[in-house]
């Protein structure tokens, strides 16, 4: 029974979200009771060292931490109000049952778990044990993270675990391995001011990474030439020696494009890819047919803007090439992504000072948290949940028998669709909300009402919670310890602030407790965190992500520690692929040629317009968090519809009008602001916000073969000017779905 | 000890306002931010600037206040109005050339940025200056900021016949000496308007849809 016990706006006023506006005690502070805590942001995977102010074990403010190098004190505006979901008015403090009718009411932890772990005795005796999925984030930390994966594997064991960094980072992390054998940016971010050029493809460095951006700035100081390909002018974009608004989906024009003109005019370094690579022969042959007309076909741009990308990037002494979901959010992804790393490895500048590769890892422990086995197809270490050997290594330490382990199960969107189709009956998620974050909203939602039972882990009621038979209170990152690793692979020590509040509790310890209802209490009998990071290290041993040779004392006296580090005499390793080695067996980069393919839906007669879908600064990922805070709500309350005045003259649309923009999906209502900075072709409109105004009621649930990420950046649609709506989730506050 | 400098440089803004969330954290701020973010035509760019008081060595707004009420302490620093003093009569709010100064009805005074001075003054950065992530907002040592930038640091600007001397520095490109601000005479037939640079549909224009 997983409908909505009662309706929207009942549940939005008991639950929120709500906005929190001033700190606790008020902003009149008294000083001499405070700490000040060294810790990291929640939210990207920049993971920013930030100081947390507390007084009376309640966070009351913060401080900026200057002395923490990635970020020196910088913080973007999420980072400096994030203390404000702290003391928060929504917050859930004691489990939650589901009464129909009456809402979410307070249940005892003793009756809440007990109900939990019949449940999945019930469904799994009846349906197998797959038929009981889990879905977690990558905003856990490493720890809770290799715990998740532990505990579908060892006491669910079901297969069917995934996590939202598929809506994240697979693409980039397979092309990665495929080309590099590891998954991880190449460089540290120390590197970006001493390159000569830099390209940015798909990133919106501005408001999804806004701490990278003094490192752009810094690079352009120094001289170095920026290229930024991107639909829409962003603001980085604006800085930019070239700049190219690419057609959504067209990126391996440019790509494929470059790489052409580059073997044309000797802009390659042959004896680098005969010494360091293999499989150029075929690349070379895939992009024959990439002349700048072809290419630029493909792209949607003017030909010469690709030949004059190619003479900045070719010729360079070093480069730098950074990605994000920009190119990667496509059924194409993986392929956009290899397009792209061809140019790094044609060129040659790689595991050098100032020559390097990156992808702007999205979500706070983005990196770490597909490293740790919590993905579908992996065990912990990076390891692969199908290789016979892998599951040995990790069967050996979890001290179970190999063959228990369970085989590669579906990501999260085959995983939802299981869910819709009735393959699996019950659902465990925690830091997901996939009412929100998933592509084609209607249809997640549909599917959550379908379940049988499902269990919610969070600290705020999301808008997925909403469909819970039981509602866990769970912990705020700074009510809790443990380790996540950033976008650079540097892995960073979050310190415990205060203590959950009232009979919430610290993730793992729910997640232990279940474990141990389950029939399982030796397996995950862990005193602490770091107990559980001791066990992830021995896990990790010898793998390509290996963390081996790391304490949590030698991260904090070091500002943290880049992986592999394989034992304890070891620095880390900052910059990979030094001397041209590789992490393939035989030490090269592999290249993959790349072949453009049409994106899974093309605007048509009917929906003639390109929807791409994207983040604005003060907001993150489904909300969740930012979307209680006032000020963050305040600088940008509720999505718009980007659109181009050419198109919006030609649909009758003026600037402000409300719009309906449609898919073969859905719709979502929201006003248009007309902006010259994108293609007349595409309109944007941002994720951030639920039901009526998720511009995920559009997209289309279409996924990449390989990475299964699905294809956020690219969906046709039909725009027209309608009346504002005045319907029950209209007039909601903005930051719960309402429009204004 | 080197002295440290304010330094703007509007051309790395990017417009995520975390000077403005920032601002209104400072401990003598308490939840109000007294730093403008402008967006200059949404429609047309996005470019945006941030502005600090720029702590004018002369500073206009206290010269034309009638109540005396705009201090400046011995450091340069000027401050929002004294509350006893102030009349509410916003001289400093139409006659400062940076469009700094505002009028808080709410707390009957003008208020503005006092480049964090419980912070500043004991030598600590101002919040705007330490948060900001893109560097448009810097506060370091003159050797440093000549040592990690390409343009360089101007505090005399014009505007018309007035000449104006500020603490706070802006960015400018090597050749600029000074930031004249003339009067403008607006023609009675328009001249054309400059090609847009950041109309995407100029830069698309003969490319096939």
């Amino acid at each position: 029974m997983a409908k909505l016990p009662e309706s929207i706006p009942e549940i939005v006023a008991e639950f929120g979200p709500h906005l929190h506006t001033v700190p606790s005690g008020g902003w009149i502070r008294n000083s001499h009771e405070e700490k000040m805590v060294k810790t990291h942001c929640c939210f990207c995977g920049q993971q920013c060292g930030i100081q947390l102010r507390v007084s009376d074990n309640k966070v009351v403010g913060f401080e900026p931490w200057e002395d923490f190098p990635f970020n020196r004190g910088k913080l973007c505006p999420k980072g400096v109000k994030r203390y404000m979901q702290d003391e928060h008015p929504d917050r859930l403090k004691t489990p939650l049952q589901r009464v129909e009718g009456r809402g979410f009411e307070p249940i005892g932890w003793e009756p809440a778990m007990e109900r939990i772990v019949a449940e999945i005795r019930r469904i799994q005796a009846a349906n197998g044990k797959d038929a009981f999925a889990i879905l977690t984030g990558a905003s856990l930390t490493n720890e809770k993270a290799y715990l998740m994966g532990k505990f579908a594997r060892v006491a669910m064991q079901t297969a069917n675990i995934d996590y939202n960094g598929r809506l994240c980072m697979v693409s980039a992390g397979a092309a990665s391995k495929k080309v590099f054998g590891v998954d991880r940016s190449a460089n540290p971010w120390s590197d970006i001011p001493k390159a000569k050029v830099i390209l940015i493809a798909g990133a919106n460095v501005a408001e999804c990474a806004p701490i990278t951006t003094d490192y752009l700035w810094q690079a352009r100081e120094n001289g170095a030439k920026l290229i930024v390909i991107d639909p829409r002018m962003t603001p980085i974009a604006r800085n930019a020696d070239l700049f190219i608004p690419v057609r959504p989906g067209g990126d391996i024009g440019i790509f494929n494009g470059m790489l052409h003109v580059m073997i044309e005019r000797g802009w390659i370094d042959r004896q680098f890819i005969a010494e360091h690579t293999t499989g150029f022969d075929a690349v070379e042959e895939a992009v024959r047919k990439y002349t700048p007309d072809y290419a630029a076909k493909i792209a949607g741009v003017p030909a010469e803007m690709i030949v004059k990308a190619a003479a900045m990037w070719g010729p360079a002494p070093t480069s730098f090439l950074l990605h994000a979901r920009g190119i990667e959010h496509h059924s194409k992804g993986v392929d956009n992504c290899l397009a792209a790393i061809n140019l790094v490895v044609a060129s040659g500048r790689i595991g050098r000072e100032g020559c390097g590769y990156a992808m702007i890892t999205g979500q706070g422990n983005g990196q770490g948290a597909r490293e740790q086995g919590q993905k579908c197809d992996q065990l912990p270490g990076s390891r692969d949940i199908s290789n016979p050997e892998h599951r040995k290594f990790i069967a050996d330490i979890w001290g179970v028998p190999e063959e228990s382990i369970p085989g590669k199960g579906l990501s999260a969107v085959p995983l939802v669709e299981a869910i819709h189709d009735g393959r699996i009956k019950g659902l465990i998620s925690i830091c997901f909300n996939p009412t929100v974050s998933l592509p084609d909203a209607n249809f997640v939602r549909e599917a959550l009402s379908k379940l049988e039972f499902y269990v919610n882990i969070d600290f705020f009621l999301s808008e997925t919670a909403r469909y819970a038979d039981i509602v866990l209170p769970g912990s705020l990152m700074e009510e809790d310890e443990g380790t996540t690793t950033n976008v650079e692979g540097r892995v960073i020590l979050h310190r415990k602030v205060v203590s959950p509040p009232g009979e919430a509790r610290e993730d793992w310890k729910i997640i232990c407790d279940l474990a141990a209802r389950l029939g399982q209490p030796d397996k995950f009998n862990y005193a602490s965190p770091k107990d559980i990071f001791e066990e992830l290290r021995r896990a990790s041993k010898g793998s390509t992500s290996d963390y081996s040779g790391m304490t949590w004392q030698r991260i904090d006296d070091n500002n943290g520690i880049f992986w592999p580090c394989p034992d304890e005499a070891h620095p880390g390793t900052p910059r990979l692929y030094e001397g041209g080695k590789f992490g393939h067996p035989d030490g090269k980069a592999h290249f993959m040629p790349v072949e453009w393919r049409p994106s899974a839906e093309m605007p048509d007669a009917e929906y003639p317009i390109f929807l791409t879908t994207g983040r604005v600064v003060s907001q993150f990922l489904s909300g969740t968090q930012t979307r209680r805070i006032g000020s963050l709500i305040e600088q940008y309350s509720q999505p718009v519809c980007e659109i181009h005045p050419r198109l919006a003259e030609k649909l009758g649309i003026a600037d402000e009008d409300f719009v309906k923009v449609e898919s073969r999906r859905g719709n979502v209502v929201v006003r248009a602001k007309l902006v010259k900075t994108i293609r007349p072709d595409t309109v944007f409109v941002p994720y951030h916000w639920p039901l009526d105004r998720s511009a995920n009621n559009c997209t289309i649930r279409a996924i990449d073969p390989v990475s299964n990420i699905p294809e956020f950046k690219v969906a046709a649609v039909r725009i027209s000017k309608v009346d504002q709506p005045t319907d029950p989730i209209a007039m909601l506050e903005v930051q719960a779905g309402g429009v204004r | 000890m080197t002295e440290m400098q304010f330094f703007i440089d509007y051309s790395r803004c990017i417009g995520c306002q975390s000077c403005v969330q920032a601002c209104a954290e400072c401990d003598t701020h308490r939840g109000t931010s007294m730093i403008h973010l402008e967006t200059i035509e949404r429609i047309d760019s996005v470019q945006t600037a941030p502005q600090v008081c720029m702590h004018c060595e002369d500073p206009v707004c206290a010269r034309v206040c009638p109540a005396d009420a705009i201090k400046k302490t011995p450091d340069g620093v000027v401050q929002s109005s004294l509350k006893p003093r102030c009349i509410a009569c916003s001289n400093c709010v139409v006659s400062c050339p940076f469009g700094v100064p505002k009028y808080m009805a709410e707390f009957e005074q003008m208020m503005k940025c006092d480049m964090c001075y419980d912070r500043s003054s004991i030598g600590k950065k101002p919040m705007c200056a330490t948060v900001c992530p893109s560097g448009a907002l810097t506060y370091t040592t003159m050797e440093e900021i000549q040592r990690t930038r390409r343009g360089i640091p101007v505090n005399s600007w014009k505007f018309g016949g007035e000449e104006v001397r500020t603490k706070v520095y802006v960015m400018v490109p090597r050749e600029v000496e000074r930031v004249e601000v003339n009067l403008v005479q607006i023609e009675t037939t328009p001249k054309p308007l400059p090609s847009d640079p950041y109309d995407i549909a100029l830069m698309l224009e003969g490319v096939e849809a």
